[in-house]
């Protein structure tokens, strides 16, 4: 039996969320329904480097991102990135459909086949807003324009004084705001608070919101997920892609779960949308199960390979423009990585990275569903020594296509297939919560003799029938 | 006669490890816990016979081996083995006038995390369940009440969750965000194993009451400056760890009775009186 094809990366968009890590100050309720948001977190010691992907659907105009920072930042360490990236991460990471071919059992023979895998790109929006400089109790640490994105890093003493300022500069916050901003000006964060430069969009040419990174030190290991439980309505979906040197990363202060995965499963899953709908209802049921108290790991595998690939793992200057500043400058000595065209099946084997010495990167990718009951705390995090690879891997078999009578071993050999579609239909049932009759319907299951009775052959005279 | 205190403590913690397995995605393998079991045995064998102990038995031992199968994981085989081997040799050979210094489990995993590739300690990982909260203490207080050592959990886990709430309202969190954040920490698995089980442990505490209560008052309030102000994982576990060297200067300052297990001779009596390690 030989291991083929990669299938279907799966765009990491379950459910929807309204905000993420800071949150999104609107001053229409409406048309604030994102799909998961998405941050990539960088993290060696306490150098550590963000980046939201703000996938905000409301009116441009109307929009502003506020998220708690640990210190003022310069405007060197703030940057307007690329979406690619977290596209890239995402089909890299993304839960994957392996097939495998059952050789005929006349003939022994290998199928092989590939299949293309898709990575759906959520849509985008644009923003725009404008300053109100008036500050009351807030002071403004400072101001700048990086790319189409109007940024002022506040400090406040008040959390009343930050929504008062915040109202006033024209945006209608959430009632408890205060509330929830008051932790974090106790800690002595400040924050820090973009908007879109409409002219400055216009003159780049993008439409859409790109993500914005920033670069700080800092002894926190966290994401302020509490802001954004301001607007909540309903569970909110995070998926993070952590970058580390030595080894997995889990929460500290939550459970870390790995999600079901390596088991076989119907090979209609293959058809259309199916993959993706059933990645959906797993992970909506493995959350309820978990009452949304737990963090999923979805993938941790070392960057420099995959087995199987969903999709090629980032080259040393994709990983840089994600934030990962311990790997090779894109002027230094560095050896261009061979990178192959587009296969879509395949094992990687692991290479070095440049710059001599090997200098890891690790990538866990995190997917949580939060409730703000659920989650009373932001999310701690540790770096862990653990470098045992996981992912979320689902296997498809496809059957021979075999008739009863080709070969002694034929009629066996579909009878135990017959066993096998059934337990994959039950696993898939277990995994989605979903109707075990609805999935047996779907099975196309090959023409076979009906069960032989319990006393067929009993009296060693072969046929019963 | 009463039972030994540590025969609740080793049924419990096998329940707790089984139910972790079974009902909490612990990444610990069967055999890993296995092998931590017998080389902790193995390595208590060894120094009795090498320092000609007798009268000494092997629920030490085993309730190292449970602890470390509790609270450590590795991506190896070897890891769970070594450190028990590590712990329990700490045991024999760091003794401060015949009373070791460290809690055979808390010096395993300080060691493992410092110094061995591949191990880690998952804090969140037990989850804030009220049902395994209240296994915990239920069952823990068993054992830290037979084991006449009580003062300390509960005096450290009012001292920490104390200090958690104190902190709540420094950062003027509302009273329901604040009651909900307390439950989250007060609830946390980790925290109670560490309350029932770690701290407790009488023979790594200072002798004289008065002198054990501020040692377990100076560990809260590390492990919560360690989580809280430094944000660091596992605080208390540290602060146990760095805390521990103080208790041989409690002793001295404040010499106090030795605790004795019951039905089982103290190792440390023996060894004060054989003279076998200097203090």
């Amino acid at each position: 039996m030989k291991k083929m094809l990669v299938a279907g990366a799966l765009a990491a968009v379950v459910g929807s969320a309204q905000a993420f890590c800071g949150f999104y100050v609107g001053k229409a309720d409406a048309n604030l329904f994102n799909e998961a948001s998405q941050v990539i977190v960088v993290r060696d010691g306490d150098k550590t480097v963000v980046s939201m992907l703000n996938d905000y659907k409301g009116d441009a105009k109307e929009f502003a991102l506020v998220v708690p920072v640990p210190t003022v930042l310069q405007k060197g360490q703030i940057n307007v990135g690329d979406k690619k990236t977290f596209d890239r991460l995402d089909a890299y990471s993304a839960p994957r459909l392996a097939e495998y071919y059952d050789p005929n059992p006349c003939e022994r023979r290998v199928y092989e086949m590939m299949r293309k895998a898709d990575a759906p790109v959520p849509a985008a929006a644009s923003v725009g807003g404008a300053a109100a400089a008036k500050a009351l109790g807030v002071t403004i640490e400072a101001s700048y324009t990086v790319g189409e994105y109007d940024i002022v890093i506040l400090s406040a003493t008040q959390s009343d004084g930050l929504e008062t300022w915040l109202k006033q500069s024209g945006y209608r916050i959430p009632a408890n705001s205060a509330k929830a901003l008051a932790p974090y000006i106790r800690q002595n964060m400040k924050f820090f608070v973009a908007k879109v430069n409409l002219a400055e969009q216009a003159k780049t040419g993008f439409t859409m919101l790109r993500p914005l990174q920033f670069a700080y030190e800092s002894e926190k290991f966290m994401l302020p997920i509490r802001l954004g439980m301001a607007n909540a309505n309903g569970p909110q979906d995070l998926i993070a892609y952590m970058l580390t040197k030595n080894g997995r990363v889990e929460t500290s202060n939550y459970r870390t779960v790995k999600l079901p995965a390596n088991m076989d499963l119907p090979v209609f899953l293959k058809q259309g949308d199916e993959f993706r709908n059933f990645y959906k209802s797993m992970f909506g049921e493995q959350a309820k199960k978990e009452g949304y108290r737990a963090v999923f790991t979805e993938y941790f595998w070392d960057m420099g390979w995959c087995d199987p690939c969903a999709a090629d793992p980032l080259s040393p200057e994709e990983l840089r423009k994600a934030g990962v500043f311990w790997v090779g400058a894109p002027n230094s000595d560095v050896q261009p990585m061979p990178l192959p065209g587009q296969p879509q099946a395949r094992i990687m084997p692991p290479r070095p990275f440049p710059g001599g010495g090997a200098q890891p990167v690790m990538l866990t990718r995190l997917h949580v569903r939060y409730t703000p009951e659920t989650f009373p705390e932001d999310l701690m995090f540790q770096e862990t020594k653990d470098r045992q690879n996981f992912q979320t891997r689902y296997v498809l078999r496809h059957p021979a296509k075999v008739e009863p009578n080709a070969c002694p071993e034929a009629k066996p050999y579909l009878e135990s297939v017959i066993k096998r579609q059934e337990n994959e239909a039950q696993q898939l049932a277990t995994l989605t919560g979903g109707d075990i009759n609805a999935i047996r319907k779907k099975l196309t299951l090959p023409p076979v003799p009906p069960q032989k009775p319990w006393w067929d052959g009993l009296w060693g005279n072969g046929a019963a029938k | 006669m009463a039972i030994d205190a540590r025969i609740f403590q080793i049924g419990f913690q096998a329940i707790l490890l089984t139910a972790g397995v079974l009902l909490r995605d612990f990444s610990l393998l069967p055999l890993q816990m296995a092998l931590a079991l017998a080389s902790a045995a193995a390595t208590q064998a060894f120094w009795l016979r090498v320092l000609g102990l007798r009268g000494v038995g092997y629920l030490s031992p085993m309730i190292t081996g449970f602890g470390l199968s509790l609270l450590l994981r590795a991506d190896s085989l070897w890891l769970h083995p070594l450190v028990a081997c590590l712990a329990i040799s700490g045991k024999f050979l760091i003794r401060v006038r015949g009373k070791h210094v460290f809690n055979p489990a808390n010096f395993g995993v300080g060691v493992a995390l410092l110094a061995l590739p591949g191990a880690w300690v998952s804090p969140g990982q037990w989850g804030n369940d009220l049902g395994v909260a209240v296994w915990l203490i239920g069952l823990g207080a068993l054992v830290a009440q037979r084991a006449r050592r009580d003062d300390a959990s509960w005096l450290f886990l009012a001292i920490f969750l104390g200090l958690v709430a104190a902190r709540m309202f420094q950062l003027g969190h509302s009273f329901e965000r604040a009651w909900e954040i307390f439950c989250h920490q007060a609830l946390n698995g980790a925290l109670l194993l560490f309350a029932f089980f770690m701290i407790s442990d009488p023979m790594t505490l200072p002798d004289r009451p008065v002198a054990r209560r501020l040692h377990v008052a100076l560990v809260a309030v590390v492990a919560f400056s360690w989580q809280f102000l430094f944000y660091r994982p596992n605080g208390a576990l540290w602060a146990l760890l760095c805390l521990a060297p103080l208790v041989p200067l409690w002793d001295s300052i404040w010499p106090g009775k030795r605790h004795n297990w019951h039905g089982n001779r103290s190792l440390q009596n023996i060894v004060a009186a054989q003279g076998k390690i200097p203090g």
